[in-house]
């Protein structure tokens, strides 16, 4: 059994020097293919005697055996080679640019609005909303303005050419007449919170034609002041994210609410900054008070069972305060850089269990 | 509202300090506006005397003086021409803040001369007075003593507001009574008994029938006599200190008096009224009356005025007229106290356009017992100072019909506002706010407001002022009870719409803007709108005269902001209303949006992409997906608006309703706004779009196909103006149940399959529902698709 010594020695040489797999795939054929030299070495075999055979024929495929062992582990080495050689080429400047995307970001206002809808929600509050272009009655006289009330004048209300019936319909200079709709349309309990566009005839650096207002109104048994205060106190500090936020309650006047109240934040400006927190200043932030028995019996309700508190607030303040933009025109110029500067991303929703500060 | 400290300690017996009292006005209800202390800037300042003064040596304008500080000598170099010695004047010590000069006061040396400090003149502690040279003080003004001590300048400013209900505060009397109310002084008594005259006045009124309704009462009185001059020194300070500039005694008079018990009076000099008779009477159309502010005014038949028998020389508690006004010579007064009807006043005022201190305070009603009640006080107050004699009263009016019982529940209080608080502490305050309180049996008040409190009517004004002297802070905290287990959510179905779409633009790539609702009525024409009804009356200007039909234009104006700005690649959206009539239904919500620009950036890769009309079209795809509407079931009709690209834009059909449309804007509207680039626009009225039925909130079934899909690509030449749509829905009709996704993958025109028409090229893909095609099925699947493409749509398949 010389030859398949030598073979063997001769195949385990080849293989072991195979530069590539192309080569070892050759050896392989040379080897254990069907005209391969081991192949030839085992069709002898059928010449030989039985025992000579088993003899042979056993030594014959240990070989074959040892030779697919080496085949295997040269052929995984030289894949392994090969792989690295291909990675190798197909390297790249990872550090150029990723592909430009589109982006875009929701206007604070939109942004502030989510956040104080968050708030309420969380009491139990739900959204109301009603026509920006209203009646007289709604905006005014069923609010206790009186005809002759200065807030009607032009300079300070936008109205609309009068209609058929000489009525000249105005642009709610606030979200209290949705109020009076609620309360003529449904019986207590409410509590509604009223975000929208308001309308009044001012045009200067810290007035806007158009503003935004969030309205509340919680009518129910035994909706007394105390309320209005846990309820104010809880949204200024959840909104502005201070735990320990200072709230002032001053006496004040507004013709739909008796007591009426005004609601400050502490506050302290440091080298022309304003910070929200506990100060030395206030800042004068939403309007309240229990609702007038004479709005409520405008909307058909009976004061001496029912009663409740309002509020309202200047949405675009609230956001330039707490996000500190400074002028209020800004908002409704579109300009891209300041929507960029000021804006919100998309995911960034704001909620209870995702925070809204 | 401004006063000062020491004014309202005339009224005030009181120990607390300007805080406590500035405080206790705020939780009153009265908001501190500002507080100018002079102290605060001025309480360095001090008296000096200069003992010698020599020229500088290097300087020919400036002098060396040597001043005695209190009994020490300081060198100062000053510049003044009056400096001298033996002078008295004001010394700024190194150390103090100037501030006329803004400057902190250094030791310094001056071209080689120390300087230990500055003497100062009143343009440098912001004072009134002659600023020619440093200020000049009497022989016995006292070394060392504080200067603001020495001029009585130690006393604050305060400048409050008072709200609009609150006229019995726009005197300062008034605003002691709220402090002595709630314990922060007493309020001092105030002489208002009867001065009876010594003589009968030769003027008296006369009271026009039909003017009794708007003039309850007015009192007036003669002074013989008088001597008009300066007012004195005490006053003169007090008026200026609040903003009055002092005219003579006899007029700053009245304004002291409207100030100090905020009761507004007409001073006329008697010598120059023709007859013996003051006319109370609606004015004449077109009468004229040359007010004291030197302009004349022409009146109409509905306002109030008062004149002789030359005509009107008054409007009504607005504004005296310059003939019958008071002059340093004037001799004899008619002094004149009256109470108008606010509402008249009010819009007399209005339509004159005159903002005066007595209109401010005739407006907001008056004490209805004034005329009567003060006019004693102010006889000898004016006696007091400009001497005379006084005459009796003559008084027209049936009187002020102020009294009003309001029969209240002290319970109310807790049941509103939640404080606890006593009986007997709510009646105190009531009766030291000047309330009369008088005890049922049935545990119920009868309250009488007093004659200056005219805006309390009813029981809440009531717990509203018991509230307001107890003090806010005294409310408790009190948590709204829960309403449900179940956290509802804020936004109902209709309302989370916006809300979801507004995050899906943004993701999408668009920014979020906030226009205003009103556009110029001449750009509203353009895009459907701009009816008259939608018009304002009373316009900021004519770009914002009309409510807006459309948010497009306005996204346009903002487009071309950020062009002009150098922004090339502009992508805005705004969710908001738009208005078709003033009916409740006819607002309603819109989501529009403009694009312009690369949709997709170029770089090192990839070229970039113009926005197209494709790019619209995706975006209300994606509108309606938010919506949950299939975007399969949309139709295209073509045109788009008349403000689109006739050939590139459409209305989105769902069935019969146009929920809105997209193309690129046509180019006559883009020269109309000044865009000089191509603009790709949507508009979808959120309304329009069908709400869909809240489905349960589990899932149907997950049910995968167990077999193998198939796809099959397809060419068809067709003619030109044959639409995709219709080729996909002839497709679709022949294997409805089989095709479970169509798309097209080329669109050629050209040469090779010649002039007017068109090659499309559709992929489909084909799922078996209950075994794998066989090659027969596959086979008859493709001619269906065939034949129903070449009946439907005149087509062929390409070869």
């Amino acid at each position: 059994m010389a030859d398949i010594d030598y073979l063997k020695e001769k195949f385990l040489s080849d293989i072991s020097q195979a530069s590539d797999l192309e080569q070892l795939n050759e050896i392989k054929i040379a080897a254990l293919g069907k005209k391969g030299a081991i192949s030839e070495e085992l069709s002898k075999l059928g010449k030989m005697a039985a025992d000579a055979r088993r003899e042979a024929g056993q030594i014959i495929n240990s070989v074959k055996q040892d030779l697919n062992y080496a085949l295997n582990e040269r052929h995984a080495t030289l894949a392994k080679q090969a792989l690295e050689k291909k990675l190798e080429t197909e390297k790249i400047d990872v550090s150029l640019p990723s592909r430009p995307s589109v982006h875009a970001k929701i206007h604070p206002l939109s942004r502030t609005m989510e956040e104080i809808s968050a708030i309420f929600s969380d009491m139990g509050f739900v959204i109301a909303e009603g026509p920006e272009i209203e009646t007289d009655e709604h905006n005014f006289t069923a609010l206790n303005i009186p005809p002759e009330h200065p807030a009607r004048q032009e300079h300070d209300t936008f109205y609309l050419k009068p209609d058929e019936s000489g009525e000249r319909p105005v642009l709610r200079t606030h979200t209290s007449p949705v109020q009076i709709r609620t309360m003529r349309s449904k019986e207590p309990p409410i509590r509604i919170i009223v975000p929208g566009r308001t309308y009044r005839s001012d045009h200067d650096a810290t007035h806007s034609p158009m503003f935004h207002q969030c309205e509340g109104l919680v009518i129910g048994p035994n909706i007394h002041m105390g309320h209005l205060k846990a309820t104010l106190i809880d949204f200024c500090r959840s909104f502005f994210g201070v735990v320990e936020l200072p709230v002032r309650f001053r006496p004040s006047y507004f013709p739909f609410t008796e007591p009426s109240a005004e609601v400050d934040i502490g506050c302290s400006r440091e080298d022309g900054g304003l910070k929200i927190g506990a100060g030395d200043d206030w800042l004068e932030i939403l309007g309240s008070g229990m609702v007038n028995p004479r709005v409520l019996e405008n909307c058909g309700y009976d004061p001496s069972t029912t009663q409740g508190f309002a509020f309202g607030m200047g949405i675009e303040r609230l956001a330039m305060l707490k996000y500190g933009i400074p002028d209020l025109r800004t908002f409704y110029d579109s300009d891209l850089r300041w929507l960029h500067h000021y804006g919100f991303m998309p995911h960034d929703v704001a909620g209870l269990h995702t925070g809204i500060v | 509202m401004k006063f000062t400290l020491n004014w309202l300690r005339d009224h005030l017996d009181t120990s607390c300090s300007l805080n406590e009292i500035c405080e206790g006005l705020v939780s009153l209800g009265h908001e501190v506006e500002e507080i100018i202390d002079p102290a605060k800037n001025l309480s360095d300042f001090r008296i000096v005397e200069i003992r010698d003064v020599n020229p500088h040596p290097e300087a020919d304008r400036l002098k060396v003086c040597s001043v005695d500080d209190n009994g020490t000598l300081l060198q100062i170099v000053c510049g003044a021409p009056n400096a001298r010695a033996g002078l008295k004047t004001v010394l700024a010590p190194v150390g103090s803040y100037v501030p006329g000069i803004d400057i902190v006061i250094k030791k310094s040396n001056i071209r080689g001369q120390e300087s230990n400090g500055m003497l100062c003149a009143f343009s440098e502690l912001e004072l009134d007075g002659n600023s020619d040279g440093i200020i000049e003080l009497a022989e016995h003004a006292e070394i060392g003593t504080s200067y603001i001590e020495h001029a009585d300048l130690n006393d604050p400013i305060i400048e409050i507001a008072i709200t609009p209900n609150r006229g019995d505060c726009l005197g300062v009397r008034g605003i002691a009574r709220d402090l002595s109310a709630a314990g922060f002084g007493k309020l001092k008594s105030l002489d208002a008994s009867e001065c009876s005259g010594v003589f009968d006045s030769p003027i008296h009124w006369e009271l026009a029938q039909d003017c009794k309704e708007i003039v309850p009462r007015v009192t007036g009185r003669f002074f013989r006599n008088v001597s008009n001059g300066d007012c004195p020194n005490w006053m003169e300070k007090r008026l200026n200190a609040v903003g009055q500039r002092p005219i003579s005694a006899l007029v700053d008079i009245t304004n002291y008096i409207m100030i100090d018990l905020g009761r507004p009076l007409h001073a006329f000099d008697a010598d120059k009224i023709n007859g013996d008779t003051l006319f109370i009477r609606r004015a004449e159309n077109e009468e004229k009356i040359f007010a004291l502010n030197e302009k004349e005014y022409t009146c109409t038949s509905d306002m109030l005025v008062i004149g002789d028998k030359d005509g009107a020389d008054d409007i009504a508690g607005i504004m005296g007229g310059q003939r019958t006004g008071i002059s340093n010579t004037t001799k004899n007064l008619f002094l004149e106290i009256a109470v108008f009807d606010p509402v008249n006043v009010a819009t007399t005022g209005r339509s004159l356009n005159i903002h005066s201190d007595a209109r401010y305070r005739f407006e907001r009603g008056l004490d209805g017992e004034s005329p009567d009640s003060l006019s004693g006080y102010i006889a000898r107050f004016v006696q007091k100072i400009c001497g005379g004699e006084i005459s009796h009263v003559v008084s027209v009016g049936d009187g002020v019909k102020w009294q009003r019982k309001i029969t209240f529940k002290p319970e109310l209080t807790r049941q509103l506002t939640g404080i606890e608080l006593a009986h007997t502490e709510q009646s105190n305050i009531l009766k030291d706010l000047g309330f009369v309180v008088k005890h049922n049996q049935d545990n119920s008040w009868e309250v009488m407001p007093p004659a200056w409190r005219n805006d309390v009517d009813g029981e809440a004004d009531l717990v509203e002022e018991i509230v307001r002297i107890a003090g806010y802070d005294k409310l408790p905290m009190v948590s709204l009870p829960a309403t449900s287990v179940v956290a509802k959510p804020v936004y109902s179905h209709e309302q989370l719409r916006p809300v979801l779409l507004r995050r899906m633009l943004v993701s999408a790539g668009l920014y979020e803007a906030v226009t205003f609702s009103f556009m110029a009525q001449s750009d509203a024409v353009l895009f459907d709108g701009g009816e008259e009804a939608l018009t304002l009356v009373n316009p900021i200007s004519s770009e914002l005269d009309c409510m807006r039909p459309s948010i497009v234009p306005n996204l346009l104006q903002a487009l071309s902001r950020n062009m002009n700005r150098g922004t090339k690649n502009i992508r805005l959206f705004e969710i908001g209303p738009v208005f078709h009539g003033t009916k409740e239904t006819d607002q309603t919500l819109s989501c529009s949006g403009v694009l312009s620009g690369d949709f997709q950036y170029g770089d090192w890769q990839s070229n970039a992409r113009s926005v197209d009309v494709f790019d619209v079209k995706k975006i209300m795809e994606q509108i309606c997906e938010t919506l949950s509407i299939s975007s399969h079931s949309l139709m295209m009709k073509t045109p788009g608006p008349k403000w689109f690209h006739p050939g590139q834009s459409a209305t989105m059909m769902l069935g019969k309703i146009a929920i809105g449309s997209f193309g690129m804007i046509h180019p006559e509207i883009l020269r109309e706004f000044d865009i000089k680039a191509p603009v790709a626009a949507f508009d979808c009225s959120i309304n329009a779009v069908p709400k869909t039925r809240k489905k349960s909130v589990a899932r149907a079934l997950f049910k995968p196909s167990a077999f193998q899909t198939v796809e099959r690509d397809f060419a068809f030449v067709l003619d030109q103006n044959v639409s995709a749509s219709s080729l996909l829905r002839a497709v679709k009709a022949a294997a409805k149940e089989q095709i479970s996704d169509i798309g097209i993958f080329d669109v050629y025109e050209g040469d090779e399959i010649g002039h007017g028409k068109k090659s499309i090229a559709v992929k489909i893909q084909l799922t078996p529902s209950d075994a794998t095609f066989t090659e027969a099925e596959l086979q008859q699947i493709s001619n269906d698709i065939i034949k129903s493409v070449e009946k439907q749509c005149l087509a062929t398949l390409r070869g």
